[in-house]
């Protein structure tokens, strides 16, 4: 293994080299995920904060802490900011950059250069969406038309700065293919890959093919505004729902972009906590592939009440079904990976458990909105909002969460303090069902989403909701301040503090600058906990 | 893009032989090629659509179009596919003359087709033909702008690929760039071929 040479070599810390000239150029993907986790978490705060806001507002029937216009904005800036700044790029930006060349045994990424270059990309749109602020949107993250051809709100430049992030989703996709192509150390094969591998090759797989859409979709929209197409405009023979059609044939796919890689990451904590190997390793690697496929197939099912033939709303609800099949294959073998395990409640663990929980209740709600009769009644309801919430905070940013105490050792060589971040895990947990479980239930009682002013009889689960968010808000803000109070700590951290059999940490913490002295020689799966010699901690 | 491809600095050579590079490489490049199908998919779904919408509408306003305009054009980009395979396959043999030679023909195709395009276009804006007259020019539009801005991209990145092949930066044992440049070309000439019948012949 890698570390047996250490004493032969020098051990130079990828964080060793300082200044702030060395983190502009740099080509290390280490370096360039700190970068992408940076960025992302600034986002997912300020995000989070306008959420509070929307929370706040929302506590009374009447539109008395903001005006309606401005709520409006509000909730476009939450959703495009979370979306497309935080949990798009998110996992796969961030932790894919940090562990793709780590796991497989690779000294980078095929494209170092590409990489950083992926990464301006990224601040370049940042910037120019920052600039759209000055005159913000109000047409929600989805720029409908035809109100988003006709509001006076600044959308070009915020669907702009959307259309230069693709770019970066894009090349950050190509180049995780190749990497994984190409650059796996001798014997690494694909069946030997570790599962978050195989998520993330999924999710560059739906890079590629999606965002190329939803650029198209946006640049239309901007030529609609600008030199007056008029492919959405019914008044020049258009079809807003074209619009729709396109919008979704990437932003379904988004969704899995999203889920994806989190899906990657429990998989990777479950064994290593339950001291098992993972149950299922083939079904759980090729199911990723399986939604991939799946989710171009089932866009039109955010459109049942948009006016498409009742054939095709049948075909795409039956079609929605079928992602069901691939995401229980996931649940159900976590559930046996834990079956008669070990199991140790580190707080990475937690999380992973928690997204198990929350997600499943995401999911099973997906499929009453699938389903065409019931989302007649349920579309654009607080139903949707609710079930939105679990699988994309619930789901994804469960995982996150998990995936920063998980590889936190790994990234920054030091430690934080395990009982806080259990305790943090436990605020954002509750917090997060009061806020979001009200919300089936005034979803079924008819609460249409995106309105600042309510019937008063929601108020009582209305103001449960943002009681809910600010518990949930309070466990962000400790798990923040752990996580950063940790870097300043003294505690170092061993090279393996878990006992993963996963290459990355047969390496120092923090990893050397290329990673590994000598590319490691792989003979045998990464999840054989339990059966065989394990290494030691 | 084309930086990936031109990657050869010392980070890079620490953990790639030229073979690997250039496998990794050309792999990129048809993955960034399936975007661009991807990318130019989005008009022509929307281009089937209207046009089974409005057939009337799609043969009175394909009339408008100049067909020898786009006929020259046309031959003049499958010219320029053919001048840019030579190039190829010649710096793949170390003729670095040759190549450079046959990629600078390739470049004044690529400006000629611009020429063209632009008195295509003034002839269009002269008869008060604009994106916004009716849903077939807005595609018309669309779609040879995106596919002249691809052309664009394409002449700059060829320059590059020109100057340093000139420079004898490339030979039998190292030409990739030169191959990725030439796969991108081909690209943006096979998007031509099908915009070409599309918008000018098909009644």
């Amino acid at each position: 293994m890698a570390n047996e040479s250490v004493a032969t070599n020098v051990y130079v810390p990828y964080l060793e080299q300082k200044g702030f000239m060395s983190w502009l150029v740099t080509t290390d993907h280490k370096r360039i995920g700190i970068m992408y986790l940076i960025s992302i978490s600034l986002f997912f705060l300020i995000a989070g904060i306008i959420a509070l806001l929307m929370r706040f507002e929302l506590m009374t029937p009447m539109a008395d802490f903001v005006s309606p216009h401005t709520y409006n904005v509000l909730f476009t800036l939450h959703g495009s900011l979370m979306v497309f700044f935080f949990i798009v790029p998110g996992l796969a930006a961030s932790f894919g950059n940090f562990l793709i060349p780590l796991m497989i045994g690779a000294p980078d990424v095929a494209f170092p250069k590409l990489n950083l270059g992926s990464y301006y990309i990224y601040i370049a749109g940042t910037i120019i969406v920052l600039y759209a602020l000055l005159q913000p949107a109000d047409t929600g993250w989805t720029f409908y038309t035809p109100y988003s051809a006709t509001t006076d709100t600044d959308v070009v430049m915020i669907t702009f700065g959307v259309f230069v992030l693709g770019f970066s989703s894009i090349l950050t996709g190509m180049n995780f293919i190749v990497t994984i192509h190409k650059m796996r150390a001798p014997g690494m094969t694909w069946h030997r890959l570790p599962l978050f591998i195989w998520a993330s090759y999924a999710t560059a797989v739906l890079q590629l093919l999606a965002t190329p859409v939803v650029g198209i979709t946006l640049l239309l929209l901007i030529a609609e505004r600008s030199l007056g197409v008029g492919f959405f405009d019914p008044a020049k023979g258009g079809d807003p729902v074209l619009f729709q059609n396109f919008f979704w044939f990437y932003s379904h796919p988004a969704v899995y972009i999203m889920i994806i890689p989190a899906m990657g990451v429990i998989s990777e904590i479950i064994p290593v906590f339950a001291r098992k190997p993972i149950f299922g390793y083939k079904a759980i690697a090729y199911s990723s592939l399986g939604i991939a496929f799946i989710s171009f197939l089932v866009w039109a099912h955010h459109m049942f009440t948009s006016g498409i033939s009742e054939v095709a709303a049948t075909i795409f609800s039956f079609l929605t079904f079928l992602v069901a099949i691939p995401t229980a294959i996931k649940v159900f073998n976590w559930l046996a990976t834990l079956y008669k395990g070990s199991i140790e409640l580190h707080s990475a663990m937690l999380y992973a458990l928690g997204f198990v929980f929350l997600f499943t209740i995401g999911g099973l709600t997906g499929v009453f909105l699938g389903a065409l009769a019931a989302d007649i009644h349920l579309h654009d309801t607080y139903f949707v909002v609710a079930h939105m919430h679990y699988v994309m905070i619930g789901g994804t940013v469960m995982g996150f969460f998990g995936a920063l105490h998980f590889w936190y050792p790994k990234w920054f060589g030091k430690m934080f303090n395990e009982s806080v971040a259990k305790l943090s895990w436990f605020l954002v947990f509750v917090g997060f069902n009061i806020t979001f479980f009200p919300q089936f239930f005034l979803g079924i009682q008819g609460m249409p989403r995106r309105y600042a002013t309510y019937p008063e009889e929601f108020q009582s689960l209305m103001a449960l909701s943002t009681y809910g968010s600010w518990i949930l808000g309070l466990g962000v803000l400790i798990m923040t301040v752990n996580l950063i109070k940790g870097l300043f700590s003294d505690e170092k951290a061993p090279q393996n503090p878990y006992g993963s059999l996963s290459l990355e940490w047969q390496v120092p913490s923090p990893p050397p600058t290329l990673n590994f002295d000598k590319i490691p020689e792989v003979t045998d799966w990464t999840y054989g906990y339990g059966k065989k010699k394990e290494v030691d901690a | 893009m084309e930086e990936a491809n031109m990657e050869h600095d010392a980070h890079h050579d620490l953990h790639m032989t030229p073979e690997e590079e250039y496998s990794s490489s050309k792999l990129g490049m048809w993955l960034f090629l399936g975007t661009e199908i991807m990318l130019f998919g989005g008009l022509f779904a929307a281009y089937a659509i209207f046009r089974a919408k409005y057939p009337e509408l799609f043969l009175e306003s394909h009339q408008e179009l100049n067909r020898e305009m786009g006929a020259v054009n046309t031959g003049i980009l499958i010219f320029s596919s053919l001048t840019m395979a030579i190039g190829v396959t010649a710096i793949q043999r170390g003729k670095q003359m040759l190549a450079g030679i046959m990629i600078l023909v390739t470049i004044i195709c690529g400006l000629g087709f611009g020429v063209v395009k632009y008195f295509e276009y003034g002839s269009k804006f002269s008869h008060h033909i604009y994106p916004d007259t009716n849903i077939f020019f807005s595609l018309y539009f669309m779609m040879t702008g995106l596919h002249m801005l691809h052309v664009f991209v394409g002449l700059i990145v060829l320059g590059v690929i020109m100057v340093m092949t000139f420079q004898k930066k490339f030979d039998e044992k190292y030409s990739t760039p030169v191959e990725m440049g030439g796969l991108y070309w081909h690209l943006v000439d096979l998007v031509w071929i099908y915009l070409f019948p599309l918008l000018y012949l098909v009644g």
